[in-house]
C-alpha cells in the first residue's frame, strides 16, 4: 500500500472506466426509442373533468388511436412496451398477494397467500389468484401504417424459465374475474397459464412504482419520417390514482434500451479517479515522503517540535 | 517535608485504636458486648452455641446454583439491551405484522443466548467443583470426651475445639489454646492472606497453656465475647471468659482461615468465625463481570444505531400512515375495501403503530445481532492463540499463558496503569548475599544486575547512546552461574577459611558471628541428607544463615536458652561446636528497625550483638566504634545504588554488673501490664542498644523473578505506569523499589505516613483534635507539601516516587482526601503502596481505575491479590505457585510476571486493533446494507416489502460477509510480534484509543452511509425502466434486489480486502470465497422453485446481460473509491507509526540500513523515569560526571 501503487490504482480504474462510459454512451446513443403518454389524450374531452367516469363506464368506447412520427431508424426487432407511472406494484399488500404454487400446481393450492382475492362470492377457488393477477393490465395496441397492419409478435416476451417451470401447463384459468368487483383484464379459460404470457410478463412485479412492461415485438424495420397510427384500447383503470400510461417503441441492443446513466456514471467515476491520481501525484512530487521515512515517526515528530 | 516523618510507624495492635482499613474501632476490651461486638461463642458447647444460628463452615462462591441458574442466566443475557431487543423482534415475528419469517428472526437469538449461557454455566460450575474441593478437606475435631475425630470443613460449628497439624491449612478463624510448643507459640504462614512467605509466630494465652493434650478438653468450658465478622485481617478484639477469669484477647491469638501451620506439629483452637464469617472470606468481594471499554463504547454505538433505526421507523410508519390515508383508497389494485386494522385507511395512525413495529424488525439490519457471535467467536480464537503462545510457556512449571475469561482480550491493548503485587509476582522471595564491607573492606566480587548491565553499556562505549539495550540483557542472561542457592558471594579473601588470613581477621571473626547468632531463624535439619534448611521470618535472615554456613559458622540448633553453631575455620583443631546462650532477645520491628540479641559465650562473656538500618546503628554507636564509619558508609551508598538491600552489624560488649541491672529493669518492662508496655520496652531496649561498635554491613539481593527488571524497563518504555502494592514493611518495599529499578539513586522521595501514637497524640492535645483527625491534618500537609514539590521542579529529567503505608492510605483513600492523593499520585513515576490489606489493594484500584477513567491491570499471585484482581479492569494471576486463589479470581493467568509483556505489547496490541477494526467494520457493513432496505420503502409507498429476498438476508450476516470479518479479527496483525516488541511505543495507539475513537467510528459510519447512497441509487438509475437485454425485457423486482445485493457483497467484501494489512491464504481463501460463496449460493438457489422471482435469475437474466456486470464493478468501484482516498491521504501526508514501519519493512530497508533500524529502535521508547533503562542512563550520567571532575586518566573499573 505505497503511495505509487495507490496512483496506479486509481489511474488503472480511471484508464478503464472512461473509455468503458463512453463506449456505454455510444452504445446507448445508437437506441431508438419513442415514448408517447396517452392516458389523457384517449380520454375524450366531455370526459377530461371526470376521467374516473369514463373509465368505468363499460358502455363508452375505450378505442383511441394515436399517431406517432418515426424519429430516427428503427432497426427489427422493435419492442412495444407499455409504461406505467404511480403504480404501486412493488406495496407489500400486492406483492404477497400470489400463490407462487397455485400457478404452478393449479387451484388446490389455492390458500390464505392470496387474499384479499383467493375464493369467489360462491367459494370457489380463483385461479389465479391474488391481487397481481386480478389488476392485470389489459390494455391493447394495434399498430397500422397507413392501411399496412404492423405486425406485433406478442410471443416469447416472458422468462423462458417462467413458461416453463413457474406456470403450470395444465393449469387453466377459473372463476376469474367473475366476481361484482372487476380488477383489469380477464383471460382465456382455455389456455394454459404457460402460454398467458402476459399474465406472466405482469406478474414479474416490479421494482418501482414507474415501469415498463413488455407487450411486443414488432419484427420489421421502421423508417426515418414515417408515421404510424396506434390503437389503443384504453380498458385499464389509471385515473382513480393518476397513474400515468405511455407507450414505448424501442429497439435494444447488448446493453438493453436507451441508458446513457451507466455511461455517464462510469465517466464520472473513471474522471474523478483520474484526478486523485493526479492530485495524489502532485501531492507526492511536491512534498515526497520517501518510503519508509523515519521522520514520519510519532517519536521524531514530537521531537522536532521540541 | 521533614525527613524525620518520612519513615516513623505506627505499630500494629489491636489496642490502638484502629489499625485496619475499615476494621471497627474500639477503644480496647471496653467495647465488648456493645454494638459490633455481640459475638458470643461457648467453646467445646454445642448445646449452648447452636441457638445463636451463625453460618456453618460451608463457603461457596458460585453465582447460580441448579433451580436460579435458568432464571438468572437467562435474565443476565436479556440485560443486553441488543438482546432485548432481539428477543422482542422474535416475539413480534411470531405476529403478521414480521416482514420476514419468524424462524429466521428466532434462530439466530436462541443460537447466541444459548452459547452465552452455556459459557456462563461452565465457568460457574468450575467454581462449584473448587468450592467442594475446599469444602470437603478433613479437620480432626473434638468430639466429646477428649476424643478427635476428623470431620469434614463444612460440617465445622462456631465454639468446636479442633486439632490442627503441621502443614494443614486452618479451616476458621481459630483461637489459638494451646500448640505442642510448650510456651503455646505456633509459626503460621500467612501466604495467602497477605502474600508474604515469612512465618510469623502466634502465641496463646497463658491461661490455656495446660490444654496440650486430647484429653484435658474433656471439661474444657469457655466463653468467648468478640467483635462481629469484619474484614480487617490485622485486628481483633474480644474477651475470653475461663474459669471464672476475663482475658483480653488481640490479633496475636488468632489463626486466619487459609493460612497454614508451619514448623509446628500441632495445635489445638477455638472455632470463632466460620465460612462467610471469617477473615479471608470477608475480605473476597463479589466477582464482577467485566466488560471490555471498547465493548461499552460499542454499547453506545448500539444505542445510536438504535435512535437512527428508530428515526427511520417512525419515517417509515408516517410516511406508511400518510400513505394509507390519502392514497391507499385510490389504489384500487389493492382492494383497499377489503383492508385488515394492518392497512387500515380509516385508520391511519393504528396502521401506522403497527407499521413501525414492521419497520424496526425490518431495517434491524442496521443492529448485526452476529456481531455479538462473531465477536464472541473472535475473542475465543484470539484466546485460543494466547493460550497456545509458545513464547508464553514456561518451561520450569509447564504453564503456559491462559485467557480465563475471553471478553477482556482488547483491553489488553489499552492498559495505562499496571498495579503490580510485590512477593511472587515481582520478586521470587529468596534474597542473595551478595556483598559486605568488613572493617572499611569491602568484600564479594558479585555484581547486581543493575551494575552488569550498566559495566556493558560503559563497556560498549559510552557514548554511543543508542547502543539498544537488548543486546545487554541477551549477554547478561548467558553468564548467570548458580551458586549456593542464597548466595551468589564470592570472593576468595572470605571464603574457605581464607578470611583468617585477612589483616582484621578478629573484626572479621565477629561479623561472622554476628550473621550466624543475632536473628529469629529455626533450623530444620532434612533427615535424609543432613543438610540444613532455616525457616525464618524474613528472608533476609535466611540468606544471612545460608551465608554464615558459607564462611564456616554453620547455625544447626536452637533451644530453649541457646543456639549452637559449628564453627570450621576458628580453632586449630577443625570444626568445633559452640553454644551460645541467649539471653534476651530484642525483636525487630518496623519502629525500631534493628534487632539485637545478648549472649554469653563459651567463655562467660556476655555479648551484645545489634543489626539494623545504617541510620539506626550509625546513631548509636560509641566513639571509639566508629572506626569504620567513613568506610563503610561509602560501601552503602555503593551498594545502595546497585539496588542491594543493606544492614549494619555492630556489637557491644557488656559488664555483667552493667548487664544485670539493666536486665532487671528489662524484665520489669516486660512483666507490666497495661497498654504502655510496649513503650516500657521499648524505653528499656534503647538503654542497652547504645555505645555500639561498628563491624560492618551487609548487602543482599532481593532475587527478583527472572526478566521482571526487563519487564518493567519495557513496559515503562510502552508507556505504562506502575505502581507496586505489597503488604509488606516500608523499608522492604522500597528496596524492591530498587532492586525492580522502580525507584533509583536520584529519584525524588515522597513518603506519606501517619506519625506515630504518642506523637499524633501529642499534636492533639495541642490543637484539640482525636487522634484520628491530627493524623488526617498531617497527613493532608504531606500530600500539599508533595504536590508542592513536584510542582515547583523545574528539571524536566526529574522524576518523583510516591511511597506511602497502608495506614496512611486508609485515610488517603477516604473521599475528601482520594483525589489529592491521586492527583499527587499520577505525577510520580513510580508509586509504591506498602503494607496494605488485600481490601485497600482493591480499594487502590478502584481508586486509580475511577480516578484516571484509564484501564487498570492488576497483577498478582496469592489470595491476598484477589480483590485487587478482581477490581481491575483487567485482573493478572501468576499461575504456578501456591495457591490458585489468585488465578481463579483473574481474568488472564501466566506463570512469570515477564509475560506481562508479551501479553499487553503483542497481544494486547493486536487484539485492540483487531477488535475495533472489527467492530467498524460491522457497523459499516450493516449501515451500508441496511440503509439500502430504508430507501427502497421510500419508493414503495413505505409499506414494508424489501427489495431483496429473506434468504439474502439471512445470509447476508450468517454466511456471506462474516467470515472475512472473523478472519480480519482472528489474523489481522499490523505488524509481527517481533516488532510490537521492539517498538514499544506502538502499544500507545492501545491507551490512546487510536482505532476507536469517535473520529474514526463516525468515519467507518459514514463510509457506510456512503455506500448505502452510492449501491442504492446507482442501481436504481441503471435499472430504473429501460430493457436490460438486448431481448428487450426490462428489470422486475427481483433482477434489481439481486443485482444491489450483488453490489453489496461486492462492495463489502472488497472494503474488508483494503483493510486488512495481513494476507494469508486463509484471508484470501475467506475473502474471495464469500463472493463466489454468493455466485454458487444464487446458482443453486436460482434452481429450487422455492425461490419465487428469483428462479434461475442468474443463469436465465443477469447472467447474459453485460449490464449486469457493468453494475456490480461500476459500484464496487464508486463505494470503495472514498476509502481508497482516505487512506492514500493517510499514507502520503499523515502516515501512523506502524504504516511507516510496515514500509520499513517492506522496503527491507531495516535490513539494508542497520544502524537507522536501531536507531529508531532506541528512539522508538518513550522517555523513561523508571525502569532499569533510566536508571542505567543516570548512573552513566554520574559516572561521565564523575570523569569530568577526575579528568581523563582515570580509568574506569567496571566489575565482572
Amino acid at each position: 500500500m505505497t503511495p505509487g501503487c495507490l496512483i496506479a490504482t486509481f489511474l488503472v480504474i480511471g484508464i478503464i472506466f472512461v473509455p468503458f462510459g463512453l463506449f456505454c454512451l455510444q452504445t446507448s446513443n445508437h437506441v431508438a426509442e419513442i415514448n408517447r403518454r396517452y392516458d389523457v389524450e384517449c380520454v375524450p374531452n366531455a370526459y377530461r373533468g371526470n376521467k374516473q367516469a369514463y373509465i368505468k363506464d363499460s358502455a363508452i368506447s375505450k378505442n383511441c388511436t394515436l399517431e406517432v412520427k418515426v424519429l430516427d431508424h428503427m432497426r427489427a426487432p422493435i419492442y412495444v412496451y407499455y409504461e406505467l407511472e404511480n403504480f404501486y406494484q412493488n406495496h407489500r399488500r400486492y406483492v404477497k398477494s400470489r400463490s407462487d404454487k397455485q400457478l404452478r400446481f393449479g387451484a388446490k393450492y389455492t390458500g390464505e397467500s392470496c387474499s384479499p382475492v383467493q375464493w369467489d362470492h360462491n367459494g370457489f377457488p380463483i385461479v389465479p389468484c391474488g391481487l397481481i393477477a386480478w389488476s392485470l393490465f389489459n390494455d391493447t395496441y394495434d399498430f397500422t401504417q397507413g392501411s399496412k397492419e404492423i405486425k406485433v409478435n406478442r410471443k416469447n416476451i416472458s422468462w423462458n424459465s417462467d413458461r416453463e417451470h413457474k406456470f403450470g401447463k395444465n393449469v387453466f384459468p377459473s372463476n376469474f374475474q367473475n366476481g361484482s368487483f372487476i380488477g383489469g383484464g380477464k383471460l382465456d379459460p382455455t389456455v394454459p397459464l404457460s402460454e398467458q404470457e402476459d399474465l406472466i410478463v405482469w406478474m414479474r412485479t416490479s421494482a418501482l412504482p414507474k415501469f415498463r412492461k413488455l407487450y411486443g415485438v414488432i419484427e420489421e424495420d421502421l423508417e426515418v419520417d414515417e408515421t404510424i397510427n396506434i390503437l389503443i384500447r384504453n380498458n385499464y383503470n389509471t385515473y382513480t390514482f393518476s397513474g400515468k400510461k405511455s407507450i414505448v417503441l424501442s429497439t435494444a441492443n447488448w446493453l438493453g434500451g436507451k441508458n446513457d446513466f451507466l455511461g455517464y456514471a462510469y465517466i464520472v467515476t473513471g474522471s474523478m479517479s483520474i484526478f486523485m491520481s493526479i492530485l495524489f501525484a502532485l501531492i507526492h512530487v511536491k512534498c515526497p515522503r520517501p518510503q519508509g521515512d523515519t521522520n514520519c515517526l510519532s517519536w521524531n515528530r514530537k521531537n522536532s517540535n521540541n | 517535608m521533614r525527613w524525620s516523618k518520612l519513615y516513623t510507624f505506627n505499630c500494629f495492635r489491636g489496642h490502638h485504636g484502629d489499625a485496619g482499613a475499615d476494621g471497627p474501632s474500639s477503644d480496647g476490651a471496653g467495647a465488648v458486648g456493645g454494638p459490633g461486638f455481640s459475638r458470643v461463642v461457648h467453646c467445646n458447647n454445642p448445646g449452648l452455641q447452636k441457638p445463636l444460628k451463625y453460618p456453618t463452615n460451608y463457603i461457596t462462591t458460585t453465582k447460580y446454583n441448579i433451580i436460579t441458574f435458568f432464571p438468572k442466566a437467562i435474565f443476565e443475557q436479556f440485560r443486553r439491551v441488543a438482546n432485548l431487543y432481539f428477543l422482542l423482534t422474535a416475539i413480534l415475528s411470531l405476529t403478521p405484522v414480521c416482514p420476514f419469517s419468524p424462524v429466521s428472526m428466532i434462530a439466530p437469538l436462541a443460537f447466541v443466548v444459548g452459547l452465552s449461557m452455556l459459557k456462563e454455566g461452565l465457568e460457574d460450575w468450575r467454581r462449584f467443583i473448587q468450592d467442594m474441593k475446599v469444602n470437603n478437606r478433613k479437620i480432626a475435631v473434638h468430639k466429646g470426651d477428649g476424643e478427635f475425630m476428623y470431620r469434614h470443613w463444612e460440617e465445622l460449628c462456631v465454639g468446636d475445639v479442633v486439632k490442627v497439624e503441621k502443614d494443614q491449612f486452618f479451616p476458621a478463624d481459630l483461637l489459638l489454646l494451646s500448640s505442642s510448643y510448650e510456651d503455646g507459640i505456633c509459626y503460621v504462614e500467612t501466604m495467602n492472606l497477605d502474600g508474604e512467605t515469612n512465618l510469623k509466630v502466634k502465641r496463646s494465652l497463658e491461661a490455656t497453656l495446660p490444654l496440650e493434650e486430647d484429653e484435658s478438653f474433656k471439661d474444657f468450658q469457655a466463653v468467648i465475647r468478640c467483635e462481629d465478622p469484619n474484614p480487617s485481617l490485622y485486628t481483633f478484639t474480644g474477651n475470653f471468659e475461663y474459669e471464672r477469669q476475663v482475658f483480653a484477647l488481640d490479633p496475636g491469638q488468632i489463626l486466619l482461615r487459609d493460612s497454614k501451620l508451619r514448623n509446628t506439629s500441632f495445635i489445638y483452637g477455638v472455632v470463632i468465625f466460620t465460612g462467610h464469617d471469617s477473615k479471608v472470606m470477608q475480605n473476597s468481594t463479589e466477582s464482577p463481570s467485566k466488560r471490555s471499554r471498547i465493548e461499552k463504547k460499542m454499547d453506545l454505538i448500539i444505542y445510536i444505531l438504535f435512535t437512527v433505526l428508530m428515526l427511520i421507523s417512525l419515517i417509515s410508519s408516517i410516511g406508511f400512515a400518510v400513505r394509507i390515508k390519502l392514497d391507499l383508497p385510490h389504489w384500487w389494485y389493492l382492494q383497499p375495501q377489503k383492508s385488515n386494522k394492518l392497512d387500515d385507511p380509516s385508520r391511519p395512525a393504528l396502521s401506522g403503530i403497527f407499521h413501525l413495529i414492521t419497520a424496526l424488525i425490518l431495517y434491524g439490519y442496521l443492529i448485526p445481532i452476529s456481531l455479538y457471535v462473531s465477536i464472541e467467536l473472535v475473542k475465543v480464537l484470539q484466546a485460543h492463540f494466547i493460550n497456545q503462545d509458545i513464547h508464553m510457556f514456561d518451561e520450569e512449571t509447564g504453564n503456559t499463558a491462559q485467557a480465563r475469561t475471553s471478553n477482556l482480550n482488547e483491553e489488553l491493548g489499552q492498559v495505562h496503569t499496571v498495579l503490580s503485587d510485590k512477593t511472587g509476582t515481582l520478586t521470587c522471595n529468596q534474597m542473595d548475599f551478595l556483598k559486605c564491607s568488613i572493617a572499611g573492606v569491602s568484600y564479594g566480587v558479585g555484581s547486581s544486575e543493575v551494575e552488569i548491565a550498566a559495566a556493558k553499556h560503559m563497556a560498549s562505549g559510552y557514548d554511543d547512546h543508542d547502543m539498544p539495550l537488548e543486546d545487554i540483557w541477551e549477554e547478561n542472561n548467558e553468564d548467570e552461574i548458580e551458586l549456593v542457592e542464597g548466595v551468589t558471594f564470592s570472593d576468595d579473601r572470605l571464603m574457605h577459611g581464607n578470611w583468617t588470613k585477612e589483616p582484621n581477621s578478629s573484626t572479621i571473626l565477629l561479623f561472622f558471628r554476628i550473621l550466624a547468632l543475632c536473628h529469629t531463624a529455626i533450623p530444620e535439619t532434612n533427615e535424609a541428607t543432613g543438610s540444613i534448611a532455616y525457616e525464618a521470618e524474613s528472608p533476609d535472615e535466611g540468606a544471612f544463615l545460608v551465608a554464615a554456613r558459607e564462611f564456616g559458622f554453620e547455625f544447626f540448633k536452637r533451644t530453649q536458652s541457646s543456639v549452637f553453631v559449628r564453627e570450621k575455620h576458628t580453632s586449630p583443631n577443625g570444626t568445633t561446636e559452640r553454644e551460645f546462650k541467649i539471653l534476651n532477645l530484642l525483636e525487630f520491628n518496623s519502629k525500631r528497625k534493628r534487632m539485637t540479641v545478648i549472649l554469653k559465650d563459651e567463655d562467660g562473656q556476655i555479648l551484645l550483638f545489634c543489626k539494623g538500618a545504617d541510620s539506626i546503628i550509625f546513631d548509636r554507636l560509641a566513639k571509639n566504634g566508629r572506626v569504620y564509619e567513613v568506610d563503610t558508609t561509602r560501601h552503602l551508598n555503593d551498594y545502595g545504588e546497585a539496588g542491594l538491600r543493606t544492614l549494619a552489624l555492630s556489637y557491644r560488649v557488656l559488664e555483667e554488673a552493667e548487664y544485670s541491672s539493666w536486665n532487671a529493669e528489662f524484665l520489669r518492662a516486660k512483666t507490666s501490664i497495661g497498654p504502655d508496655r510496649e513503650l516500657q520496652l521499648e524505653r528499656v531496649s534503647d538503654l542497652i542498644e547504645r555505645e555500639l561498635i561498628l563491624v560492618g554491613a551487609t548487602a543482599v539481593e532481593d532475587k527478583l523473578q527472572k526478566g521482571v527488571p526487563q519487564c518493567i524497563d519495557r513496559l515503562a518504555q510502552a508507556g505504562l505506569k506502575i505502581w507496586v502494592l505489597t503488604g509488606d514493611k516500608m523499608e522492604t518495599a522500597i528496596n524492591i523499589g530498587y532492586a525492580c529499578s522502580l525507584l533509583r539513586q536520584g529519584m525524588k522521595q515522597i513518603c506519606l505516613s501517619i506519625p506515630t501514637g504518642d506523637q499524633v497524640a501529642q499534636d492533639a492535645k495541642k490543637s484539640s483534635l482525636t487522634t484520628e483527625q491530627a493524623a488526617k491534618e498531617s497527613l493532608l500537609s504531606q500530600i500539599a507539601n508533595g504536590s508542592q514539590m513536584v510542582k515547583l521542579e523545574k528539571d524536566p529529567d526529574a522524576a518523583f516516587a510516591l511511597v506511602i503505608d497502608g495506614k496512611a492510605l486508609a485515610f488517603a483513600l477516604e473521599d475528601n482526601m482520594k483525589h489529592m492523593f491521586l492527583n499527587l499520585a499520577i505525577e510520580c513515576a513510580s508509586v509504591i503502596c506498602c503494607r496494605v490489606s488485600p481490601k485497600q489493594k482493591a480499594l487502590v484500584t478502584r481508586l486509580v481505575k475511577e480516578g484516571i477513567g484509564q484501564t487498570t491491570l492488576a497483577i498478582g499471585d496469592g489470595a491476598n491479590d484477589v480483590g485487587m484482581i478482581q477490581e481491575a479492569d483487567i485482573g493478572v494471576g501468576i499461575s504456578g505457585v501456591e495457591g490458585m486463589q489468585a488465578v481463579m479470581a483473574s481474568d488472564f493467568s501466566i506463570s512469570q510476571f515477564r509475560f506481562l509483556e508479551r501479553l499487553l505489547v503483542v497481544h494486547g496490541h493486536w487484539c485492540y486493533k483487531r477488535i475495533a477494526q472489527m467492530i467498524c467494520y460491522f457497523f459499516y457493513k450493516n449501515i451500508a446494507f441496511g440503509l439500502t432496505i430504508f430507501y427502497f420503502e421510500a419508493f414503495a409507498g413505505f409499506s414494508g416489502q424489501s427489495v431483496y429476498d429473506d434468504w439474502f438476508m439471512l445470509l447476508f450476516n450468517v454466511v456471506l460477509t462474516s467470515l472475512p470479518v472473523i478472519s480480519l479479527g482472528v489474523f489481522e496483525q499490523d505488524v509481527s510480534s517481533e516488532i510490537c516488541l521492539q517498538f514499544p511505543a506502538l502499544y500507545q495507539q492501545g491507551p490512546k484509543n487510536l482505532f476507536f475513537d469517535w473520529y474514526r467510528i463516525l468515519g467507518w459510519m459514514g463510509n457506510g452511509l456512503y455506500s448505502s447512497l452510492a449501491i442504492f441509487f446507482l442501481n436504481l438509475c441503471i435499472f430504473y425502466d429501460q430493457a436490460i437485454r438486448a431481448g428487450g425485457q426490462t428489470a422486475d423486482m427481483a433482477a434489481v434486489g439481486t443485482t444491489m445485493f450483488t453490489c453489496i457483497i461486492w462492495a463489502v467484501n472488497m472494503q474488508i480486502a483494503l483493510t486488512m494489512s495481513h494476507f494469508t491464504w486463509i484471508q484470501h481463501l475467506f475473502v474471495w470465497g464469500s463472493i463466489t460463496t454468493w455466485y454458487v449460493f444464487i446458482l443453486a438457489y436460482g434452481m429450487t422453485l422455492r425461490s419465487g422471482d428469483n428462479y434461475q435469475i442468474l443463469l436465465e437474466v443477469l447472467g447474459p446481460a453485460p449490464i449486469y456486470w457493468a453494475a456490480t464493478l461500476l459500484v464496487t468501484a464508486a463505494c470503495n473509491i472514498p476509502y481508497l482516498i482516505h487512506i492514500s491521504y493517510q499514507r502520503s501526508c499523515n502516515p501512523l507509526d506502524h504504516h511507516v514501519i510496515q514500509e520499513i519493512k517492506y522496503l527491507k530497508k531495516d535490513v539494508e540500513d542497520q544502524t537507522m533500524w536501531k536507531r529508531e529502535r532506541s528512539k522508538a521508547r518513550q522517555k523513561t523515569k523508571i525502569g532499569f533503562t533510566a536508571r542505567v542512563d543516570a548512573k552513566i550520567k554520574q559516572i561521565k560526571g564523575k570523569l569530568h571532575k577526575k579528568g581523563p586518566s582515570l580509568t574506569i573499573h567496571t566489575v565482572s
